[in-house]
């Protein structure tokens, strides 16, 4: 008897339930949306008043011209095929004001170049937990902006586009005052910046392809602990620039042909506490250039073939050079100052030439990398006209056996006879 | 038609002693041993640069002093014929310069040709570097000449001619450098790039080393070089100043030969 009285409070509960879930089924089961050029809603802007939260808007493939869409609700935008939304090179193209949303398999191009605003492909203001996911964007202004949001992830995008000017391009990513955001395995080409943080904390960027920028292909500032890996960046106008930060990772990242009179594997200025490990620095005019930083671990990174592989200035203190190896750069290390406050031990260098007589791997004699002409060279540009004279040969010579102006403790007392791995 | 006579007598004389098969056989030697080396022929093409720069102006120096002393006796004798003075001494000079010319051609292209790498991407810089050392043989043979004809005594004319050669590859760029120091205050674009125009070696060196694409390395200056050598008028001018510079003693030597009483 009792149990039958609770058997049937169950059926009751249950028919309650399906009964108040059919009634009013968009709180509950989200529904999905088709928008279609030659469907019955045409309109993404429609689609978006009409819907509710947690709904899926799927846009079949067409051509879309809309102006700038706001998106105010909690909503997934699937494309099929890479619809095209086209911004005709003015405004903005998606607003994203609402948190979680979701945007996915869209092509949108052409947002429109502003010089008082910064009209994006897809901006996200002041959101959490948004994706944008698989999408191509080609020739915005800005293609991903997002401001002042936290754990959003830009994931897979292929962001393109075909600047010539500074002054007239926006950035590939974009983010202003955020925290907690993944960009991952992105490729981004022909912005004025590939990737730029300003007041970014706590963020990861792995797996991406910077290449032909502008600019910078990566370029951070005031944007503390965030983990750089496996990125390439190659062959962007300056290289990578980072300022004014603390605690940031930059692992397993490539730094490919960065070449030109103000271009940079990496520029850091005024970096503390930082980690640079594992990455590859190939054929950049400079590997790393140090300005005003500080307490910078460098370790286990390849600088091969650049033009210069370390520039360290003098207001750059307590770094630490362990396990890189130097192969075949024009100079290894340059510095302005007869003074180092910098640590170099167990690196492998091409351009050693000393002995390992105990067969312990490390060679017998310290060596000094900087040599007197790049001295000279760094404190002197032009005098690199009298790069691989004999005289530039002559005069390192000198230097090594009778060192009197190349800083005394810039030297590395167990340099390793083999390549490192 | 003489002059061809003399050319060829001398050719047949040069060839026949041994020196020539080794300058041949050590660029052979140095190509293609670096070649099998290493595989990245942007470091072979340094290397052979940095050949071209120091030996050839050596080698072409010590050998064309030697040379015309050791010819003294010939000269002697074919003056005595009625032969123009000019004719013996054009016939001398390319007897000389163009053995050598050949055998630093022959001895690059073979080692290259025998190790059948692609140089296809390379090519301008090889050309380049190939018409440098074409042009040092000239210039220095010609400045050997010319201090050999200056000095009766042997000594005193190989010293001379050293010391051309050593002013040349290694002091000039020391006062280059100590000008540059010096004036570091002043824009010097301009001025270094004139100055490096007044020695062959260094004019040689920054033609090639800007083909090398170091014109990044080197900020605003090497702007500045990049967009004078890079263009067709400044390759003209850098290769009428080497031509210059193959004449003039070429010039003052023939005036001091016509005079000479040997």
């Amino acid at each position: 008897m009792f149990a039958l009285k609770i058997l049937s409070f169950y059926r009751f509960a249950l028919f309650l339930f399906l009964a108040i879930s059919f009634s009013i089924p968009g709180f509950l089961f989200p529904k999905q949306i088709t928008i279609s050029p030659s469907g019955k809603i045409k309109s993404i802007k429609r689609a978006i008043e009409i819907a509710a939260d947690n709904d899926t808007l799927l846009i079949m493939p067409g051509l879309y011209k809309e102006g700038n869409i706001r998106i105010n609700k909690k909503l997934v935008i699937m494309g099929r095929n890479y619809p095209v939304i086209d911004g005709e090179n003015n405004g903005e193209i998606f607003t994203v004001t609402s948190d979680s949303v979701i945007i996915k398999g869209l092509k949108i191009i052409n947002s429109g170049l502003s010089f008082v605003e910064d009209n994006a492909g897809i901006k996200l203001e002041e959101v959490k937990n948004c994706s944008i996911i698989n999408n191509i964007l080609l020739n915005n202004f800005f293609a991903v902006y997002v401001a002042k949001s936290a754990d959003c992830f830009v994931e897979n995008n292929k962001i393109e586009a075909h600047g010539t000017r500074e002054t007239t391009s926006g950035n590939g990513i974009h983010l202003w005052y955020c925290r907690n955001i993944t960009i991952a395995n992105n490729k981004i080409s022909g912005h004025r910046d590939g990737i730029y943080f300003e007041f970014v904390e706590s963020s990861k960027i792995y797996d991406n392809y910077s290449k032909d920028n502008i600019r910078y292909g990566l370029h951070f500032m005031f944007s503390d602990s965030c983990v750089y890996s496996n990125n390439t960046f190659e062959n962007n106008g300056a290289g990578v620039a980072v300022m004014y930060t603390h605690n940031i990772k930059m692992l397993n990242n490539l730094f490919l042909h960065n070449w030109g009179s103000a271009s940079y594997g990496i520029l850091l200025k005024e970096i503390f506490d930082s980690q640079i490990s594992n990455n590859r620095f190939l054929k950049n005019s400079s590997g790393i250039y140090l300005e005003g930083s500080n307490r910078v671990d460098v370790s286990h990174n390849d600088f091969i073939e650049n033009g210069w592989a370390l520039r360290l200035m003098a207001n750059s203190m307590d770094n630490k050079f362990t396990d890189n190896n130097f192969i075949g750069n024009s100079f290894d290390v340059t510095t302005n100052s007869v003074q180092n406050f910098n640590f170099f031990d167990h690196n492998y260098w091409s351009e050693y030439n000393g002995y390992d007589l105990n067969k312990d791997r490390i060679g017998d004699v310290p060596y000094r990398p900087v040599k007197l002409f790049s001295l000279l060279v760094e404190r002197n540009q032009p005098l690199l006209i009298l790069h691989r004279s004999l005289f530039a040969s002559v005069l390192d010579l000198t230097e090594k056996v009778f060192p009197i102006l190349t800083p005394e403790s810039l030297i590395d007392n167990h340099p390793s006879m083999k390549r490192i791995k | 038609m003489i002059l061809v006579k003399i050319i060829k007598y001398q050719l047949h004389d040069v060839m026949r002693s041994k020196w020539i098969i080794f300058y041949t056989a050590f660029y052979f030697i140095v190509i293609y041993g670096m070649l099998t080396f290493t595989n990245d022929i942007s470091k072979v093409l340094l290397s052979l640069m940095n050949v071209v720069l120091i030996i050839i102006p050596l080698i072409s120096t010590i050998l064309g002093t030697i040379y015309f002393y050791n010819n003294r006796d010939y000269i002697v004798f074919m003056l005595s014929q009625p032969i123009n003075r000019t004719t013996i001494f054009l016939g001398l000079y390319f007897g000389l310069a163009i053995p050598l010319i050949l055998s630093f051609v022959v001895g690059v292209v073979l080692g290259i040709v025998v190790y059948s790498s692609s140089l296809q991407n390379y090519f301008g810089i090889l050309l380049l570097i190939m018409l440098s050392g074409i042009f040092l043989t000239v210039i220095f043979t010609a400045i050997s000449f010319w201090t050999s004809i200056k000095n009766e005594d042997r000594l005193k004319g190989f010293g001379a001619a050293i010391f051309i050669w050593l002013f040349l590859a290694l002091l000039f760029d020391g006062i280059l450098l100590f000008l540059i120091q010096a004036l570091q205050d002043y824009p010097l674009e301009t001025f270094s790039l004139v100055v490096s125009m007044l020695n062959p070696i260094d004019l040689a060196r920054v033609l090639i080393l800007l083909k090398f694409d170091i014109a990044a390395l080197m900020g605003y200056t090497g702007a500045v070089f990049q967009k004078f050598f890079g263009n067709t008028t400044g390759m003209l001018i850098s290769f009428t100043v080497l031509t210059v510079w193959a004449a003039a003693p070429l010039f003052f030597a023939r005036k001091k030969f016509l005079k000479k009483d040997f």
